[in-house]
């Protein structure tokens, strides 16, 4: 069972604003990544406009994305890999279910990855009776509190190191400590019995290579490589679109990852994984499965609109510049994805009209397309899933969102378009805001629905005469 | 020196129906150098209000509304970030399907300037002769930065103005929290966002915080109202004017 919370947005906002230590750690966290990133950006040997051409890049590869994985499959193959091509998330989960029975495999140890987290993995394979375990120490963690990520790179960063010391305390039965290294240790004690124990290693995949047939898994911990050699059989799963034509590609848009995840010129471990270990190799897993997942990307990019999106390597850069995550946190978003990301991929996956309000709850101030490596234009297509809501689609299977909103609307359409029609309706407004409670020029309660503005503060009043009519009067 | 060209107003319906003051000044700052302006009677709004809330016919009726009204003019010049970016970024986009209008709205586009792009980069002026006895902090408003690209003529015409001490505070690039109808639907988050940029104004120092978007400065100014904190909001040309 995927969990999709979208329709909580408002109310799991609020909860998180209250949050004391949330908000102090978005706001460190925040400020320390998001210039940090901008700064290597500039650094860059190509210059900051290498993002541009990475753009580039990920629309043609988006626009061959049937040859290039066609390509990908058939360089993995070669190598005695498998793969598979899943429409939907359950044939994803399935798929991979099939394989661990077939090997009777017990425990699976699990690098981070969003995607699994999209199709609700962990759900489905601990509800079939298989132990699944996260070994990246924020999801780690996270696990151990039945919690979901609020952050696609700093999955806990919602957590104080006093909660987590209390979770090892009761889950790992380690004397309490919020000592980080101590911590980091316990972790690292009892993911270590869980690696040798594993008989299969699940990963994701940050970046695909069509040309050498290969796919890039990438940490700062080393527990993906190790998820991915120990066990017997390695399952990696990819969304459709992450693939990259060339190595050449791939290099660019590699150092781009490593910049707008975390400020990092290369992150800790990169592997490359092209297939099970050959013969001569004494390291790896015999077994290779790369399951390429749709579920609803192949909608997204038949889209011209949203086909942008697909660009998106899930990198995280936007969420921390993002002024309204750094109010939120991730859990509001209710999905897999949160941030800038999440308010567009999400409606598209989801449903755009139980996601609303994740596209409609953002100021499109635009620090997203500025902080984002492969510089997707987030606020247009924000504005676009707007215009789906506003007026309802088929193809997207939109209702629209208000009809009483689409009606003031049309009626302020009608009034801005002839002066006298507008300017009588500033005067009515001028004359009806007189009920309302205020002074000095300045209202502090609006009626209604507009109340929303007031209940924090005041608004300024419509003024007794407007800029035309002193207009009108000082050249008459 | 021959006179400079004139130029037509677009004065925002935020500025227009609230803060006629600015509107006011804007005309200030043109007659301290010798610029004629003409103000067309029959404007209203650019659009950008329905736009952002998905309402692309309706907005289209009033870019329609705004072309007519302005593309016989030479140069358009409006007091806010948003809503030229409003009729340079997005008019293109709603006329998509249609090439008539299109080539209208790009004519119109290329045309129109927010006031200190306009004052800096077009005309070359950094210094208005203006005095203000306070201290200063900008308001870097988002679509002014980041789809226009102005960062640097705001403040350096502020820098200009006599007896003014210019201070930047923490994060002048962060969003207000403004907006438009985000400042109503989603209040809460909204609120958060406006009272981290006030502390930020706070821990600058200043006594004034400048902007060149009413739209942020009025959120910015109803929460210093509320609190009752001793901070001035003013609208860059309402600065210039002095
Ligand atoms: S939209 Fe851009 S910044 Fe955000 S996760 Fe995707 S690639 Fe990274």
């Amino acid at each position: 069972m995927v969990l999709i919370n979208t329709e909580k947005y408002i109310a799991e906002a609020k909860e998180a604003m209250k949050d004391s230590n949330l908000q102090k750690a978005l706001s460190s966290f925040q400020h320390r990544i998001g210039p940090a990133t901008a700064a290597t950006y500039q650094k860059l040997p190509e210059g900051p406009e290498l993002r541009l051409k990475a753009h580039d890049m990920r629309m043609r590869a988006i626009e061959n994305l049937d040859v290039l994985l066609e390509v990908l499959a058939d360089n993995i193959h070669r190598r005695g890999g498998r793969v598979f091509f899943a429409a939907t998330a359950k044939e994803a989960v399935d798929y991979c279910l099939q394989v661990a029975h077939q090997h009777r495999v017990k425990k699976i140890v699990k690098g981070k990855s969003m995607v699994t987290e999209e199709i609700g993995f962990n759900e489905a394979l601990i509800a079939a009776g298989i132990e699944v375990t996260e070994t990246d120490l924020g999801e780690y963690i996270i696990q151990l509190a039945r919690e979901h990520p609020s952050h696609i790179i700093a999955p806990a960063i919602h957590k104080t190191r006093k909660d987590i010391g209390r979770l090892f305390a009761d889950k790992l039965g380690i004397p309490y400590t919020d000592d980080p290294p101590t911590l980091t240790q316990a972790a690292r004690k009892a993911l270590r019995a869980k690696f040798m124990a594993a008989d299969m290693g699940v990963s994701g995949c940050n970046l695909a290579c069509a040309e050498t047939g290969h796919i890039t898994t990438v940490s700062n911990e080393g527990n993906i490589r190790m998820s991915t050699t120990l066990p017997p059989i390695h399952v990696a799963f990819m969304g459709m679109e992450r693939v990259v034509a060339s190595l050449e590609e791939h290099d660019i848009l590699f150092r781009l990852l490593a910049r707008g995840a975390a400020a990092q010129n290369m992150a800790g471990y990169v592997s490359y994984v092209g297939g099970p270990a050959t013969s001569d190799q004494s390291d790896g897993p015999q077994e290779f499965h790369l399951i390429i997942i749709d579920n609803g990307r192949s909608r997204i990019l038949a889209d011209v609109e949203f086909r942008e999106m697909l660009c998106c390597i899930r990198c995280a850069a936007c969420l921390n510049v993002c002024p309204v995550y750094g109010k939120i946190g991730g859990h509001a978003y209710g999905f897999a994805y949160s941030g800038p990301v999440g308010a567009v991929v999400t409606p598209l996956l989801v449903g755009i009209n139980r996601a609303k309000d994740l596209c409609q709850g953002e100021t499109l101030c635009g620090a997203c397309q500025d902080a984002c490596p492969v510089n997707i234009d987030i606020p247009r297509m924000l504005l676009a899933l707007r215009a789906k809501l506003a007026d309802g689609d088929k193809d997207w299977n939109v209702v629209r969102n208000s009809l009483a909103e689409k009606v003031a609307f049309q009626f302020w359409a009608w009034v801005i378009s002839k002066r006298a029609r507008y300017d009588r309706f500033l005067q009515l407004g001028y004359l009806a805001q007189k009920w309302m409670p205020g002074a000095d020029g300045m209202i502090s309660r609006l009626p209604l629905a507009l109340h929303g503005w007031t209940r924090s503060r005041d608004i300024k009043s419509v003024a007794k005469a407007s800029f035309k009519k002193r207009w009108q009067n000082r050249q008459s | 020196m021959p006179k400079p060209q004139p130029v037509t107003l677009f004065i925002q319906c935020l500025v227009d129906g609230l803060y006629p003051e600015v509107a006011e000044a804007v005309v200030q700052v043109f007659k301290k150098l010798n610029i004629d302006v003409d103000y067309p009677l029959d404007q209203t709004c650019c659009g950008q209000p329905a736009f952002n809330a998905g309402y692309r016919q309706e907005a289209k009726t009033a870019a329609r509304h705004f072309i007519e009204i302005f593309e016989k003019s030479h140069a358009i010049v409006c007091p806010s970030g948003s809503c030229v970016s409003m009729v340079r970024r997005h008019y293109e986009e709603l006329f998509a399907k249609e090439p008539r209008w299109q080539a209208r709205a790009d004519a119109v586009a290329a045309k129109t300037y927010e006031l200190t792009e306009y004052l800096v980069d077009v005309l070359g002026v950094t210094d208005l002769g203006a005095r203000y006895d306070g201290t200063v902090t900008y308001h870097d408003s988002c679509h002014l930065l980041r789809v226009i690209g102005v960062q640097q003529q705001p403040r350096q015409l502020i820098r200009y103005v006599k007896n003014t001490q210019f201070v930047e505070m923490p994060d002048s690039d962060q969003c207000c929290g403004f907006g438009g109808s985000f400042a109503f639907k989603y209040g809460d988050i909204s609120t958060a966002m406006v009272a981290e940029k006030v502390k930020n104004i706070q821990t600058s120092g200043a006594d004034t915080v400048v902007g060149c978007d009413m739209g942020c400065l009025m959120n910015i100014q109803g929460y210093i109202n509320r609190n009752n904190l001793p901070i001035k909001t003013l609208h860059i040309a309402q600065l210039l004017s002095g």
